[in-house]
């Protein structure tokens, strides 16, 4: 089954044709098709230098794909600078915790309001009231943020101080705070604890409720079959197997591939 | 009460010139204050963006030598066969022309650093702030070289009858206070604002600004030149006040008493560059006062530096703010709003 070879569906809010990305002589993504429909959650899967993160790097404008396409709301994202890509709704976060260290969590929060805030150089250096009317606008968004992720009680403390999975959180809070309509999670739960992974999964869920798509990095298949709609399954630069959870995990090439005769056995 | 203390603290300082009938303190309070003002500016580009400027004395260098020859008027060839000439200027205009001069070549060696960052920057900039001195000195025709241009007027405003003459000490401090004010109004306004979270944002963590829509470069940019046009300023107070400029004025040592006084004094906060600019301004002049010897008031200097940077290796400002938590982050008024927002939820 090679569902990858389908053409664009017209409600496919992110479109990625025939990607491949060389690095030297290494492959790591080799032509790559899949889409992310609005209003779904796809996870897409792999072991550990399957090509997931160079996936990412390439859809955000990190990376330049060496060839293939990538669209989204029918308009190729190539060529556009990471921050242009931000902007158009399409916003990822890191597989390495990613928050501003040295500020507080509150302006972490802000931060990442950097698009939705309107004003100008020159508002600005005049002193007008209108920027600081936005400001307290902004700060009552990021603390609605916070609160979104469970983080209002540590919003005065500096992000390097938060524990790991805190930190984690706020690496999402950001990137919801630039008002995505699609969301590249990348691996967010890794180096959580089962209750933290649980409670993570929620936020997931909550995210999609508020019309954002998402699509999921992890490497741990169990972690996502519960939450999403659609499973891509990649391994070295291939797509092997995409379709709906118990599809996939039925797959012989995907358990051959990845998973172990354990997991298809303990799940059958 | 200590909202009020910044505002007290300028209102003594513009008293100085009421009671202060000693020159040479003036004249030292004037010196210190033009370079509190470059070294704010430094320290938005250092303190903010976390782009190490060592060419920053080229924007002040500029600002003096556009200024003072918009004022003395000047011929030059600026091409074989195109020769400029430009009759003097009022000296308040002039040293508009000077800001603007030092905020041009801002905007260009923030196009040119685009995209380069760290040791790259710091290349860039020294190398620039080297050409600019060589042209100073090289090009005899506009600068008069090493001959240094001389007779540059002091600034005058008003019209006849009511003319404010800014040639006496006590005037040029208050200028020079007036100028400082401003500057750190503008700068506190800029950096308590997107534009500042945005050059924040690219100091902490390049790759998540840019993930989350931050143009860090366009925010590079305008850091750049505001922080030029600023050192620009300091420039053009420098040369109508001391009414010669040569090309001395582009030593590197100026950067380097820049960063000290910024790195000293707490990058990346407001107080930081005055807090370091009176230490390492005053105190070499304070120890002269005292008729010590020059390697006196060298080593003196050295250790002071040594010891804050050893034992406050964030600055004077930041270890205040932490002993006392009275901390410019939390001083805000966003505490109170985040403290209401947990009370009503
Ligand atoms: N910048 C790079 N330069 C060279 N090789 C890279 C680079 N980034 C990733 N790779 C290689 O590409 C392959 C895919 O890596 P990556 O996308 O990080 O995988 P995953 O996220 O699925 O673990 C790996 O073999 C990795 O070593
Ligand atoms: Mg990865």
């Amino acid at each position: 089954m090679n569902p990858a070879r389908d053409s664009a569906k017209p409600d496919a809010l992110l479109s990625v044709r025939d990607l491949s990305i060389r690095f030297g002589g290494l492959t790591a993504i080799a032509s790559m098709t899949f889409d992310a429909n609005a209003g779904e959650i796809v996870s897409l899967i792999g072991p550990n230098g399957a090509g997931k993160t160079s996936a990412f790097n390439a859809i955000t404008g990190y990376l330049k794909p060496t060839s293939g396409d990538v669209r989204f709301k029918d308009r190729s994202l190539l060529g556009l600078s990471s921050n242009a890509i931000a902007a158009r709704g399409v916003v990822r976060t890191f597989q390495k915790t990613s928050v501003f260290g040295g500020r507080t969590v509150l302006d972490n929060v802000l931060m990442g309001l950097h698009l939705r805030s309107r004003q100008t150089a020159i508002s600005i250096l005049l002193g007008l009231t209108s920027v600081a009317r936005e400001e307290r606008e902004l700060t009552d968004e990021a603390i609605e943020m916070l609160a979104f992720v469970g983080l209002v009680p540590r919003a005065h403390e500096l992000a390097s101080a938060l524990p790991y999975g805190e930190q984690r959180l706020l690496g999402v809070a950001i990137a919801l705070a630039a008002k995505p309509s699609l969301l590249l999670l990348d691996e967010p739960v890794s180096g959580l604890n089962p209750a933290e992974k649980a409670s993570f999964m929620g936020l997931i869920r909550r995210i999609r409720a508020r019309a954002i798509t998402i699509v999921l990095v992890e490497h741990d298949m169990r972690t996502v079959m519960g939450v999403s709609d659609r499973v891509v399954v990649l391994n070295q630069g291939r797509i092997i197997c995409d379709g709906a959870p118990a599809e996939v995990q039925r797959n012989p090439e995907v358990i051959k591939a990845y998973l172990g005769e354990g997991f298809a056995r303990a799940h059958h | 009460m200590t909202r009020w203390l910044p505002h007290l603290f300028v209102l003594f300082l513009a008293s100085v010139p009421l009671w202060m009938t000693d020159n040479y303190i003036l004249h030292i309070l004037i010196t210190t204050g033009i370079f509190i003002i470059a070294a704010m500016s430094l320290n938005l580009l250092l303190g903010y963006t976390g782009q190490l400027s060592l060419g920053h004395v080229a924007f002040f260098g500029i600002g003096a030598y556009a200024s003072a020859l918009l004022s003395l008027g000047f011929e030059a060839h600026i091409a074989p066969g195109l020769l400029v000439k430009v009759l003097p200027k009022p000296v308040w205009f002039a040293m508009l022309g000077g800001i603007a001069s030092a905020a041009v070549c801002g905007y260009a060696i923030g196009k040119l650093a685009f995209r380069v960052r760290g040791a790259y920057f710091v290349i860039v900039s020294i190398s620039f702030a080297e050409v600019v001195r060589l042209v100073a000195l090289n090009w005899v025709e506009l600068t008069q070289g090493p001959m240094a241009l001389n007779n540059i007027p002091a600034l005058k405003l008003g019209a006849a009858g009511l003319e404010l003459s800014f040639l006496k000490k006590p005037m040029v401090y208050t200028l020079v206070l007036a100028v400082a004010v401003l500057s750190y109004v503008l700068i506190r306004r800029l950096v308590q604002s997107r534009a500042g979270r945005a050059m924040i944002a690219l100091r902490e963590n390049e790759s998540l600004a840019t993930s989350v829509g931050i143009d860090v470069t366009a925010y590079l940019v305008l850091a750049t030149v505001v922080a030029s046009a600023i050192a620009g300023a300091a420039g053009a107070l420098y040369a109508h006040y001391v009414r010669i400029v040569d090309p001395d004025i582009f030593l590197f040592i100026y950067t380097v008493t820049m960063v000290i006084m910024v790195v000293t004094g707490g990058k990346g906060t407001l107080a930081g560059p005055i807090v370091g600019g009176v230490l390492f301004g005053l105190l070499p002049e304070s120890l002269r006062a005292m008729a010590m010897p020059p390697e006196v008031q060298w080593i003196a200097y050295g250790v002071l530096m040594v010891l804050v940077v050893y034992f406050l290796p964030r600055g004077i400002v930041p270890a205040i703010n932490e002993r006392w938590g009275a901390g410019e982050a939390t001083a805000s008024p966003l505490r109170n709003l985040v403290v209401a927002a947990k009370a009503r939820s």
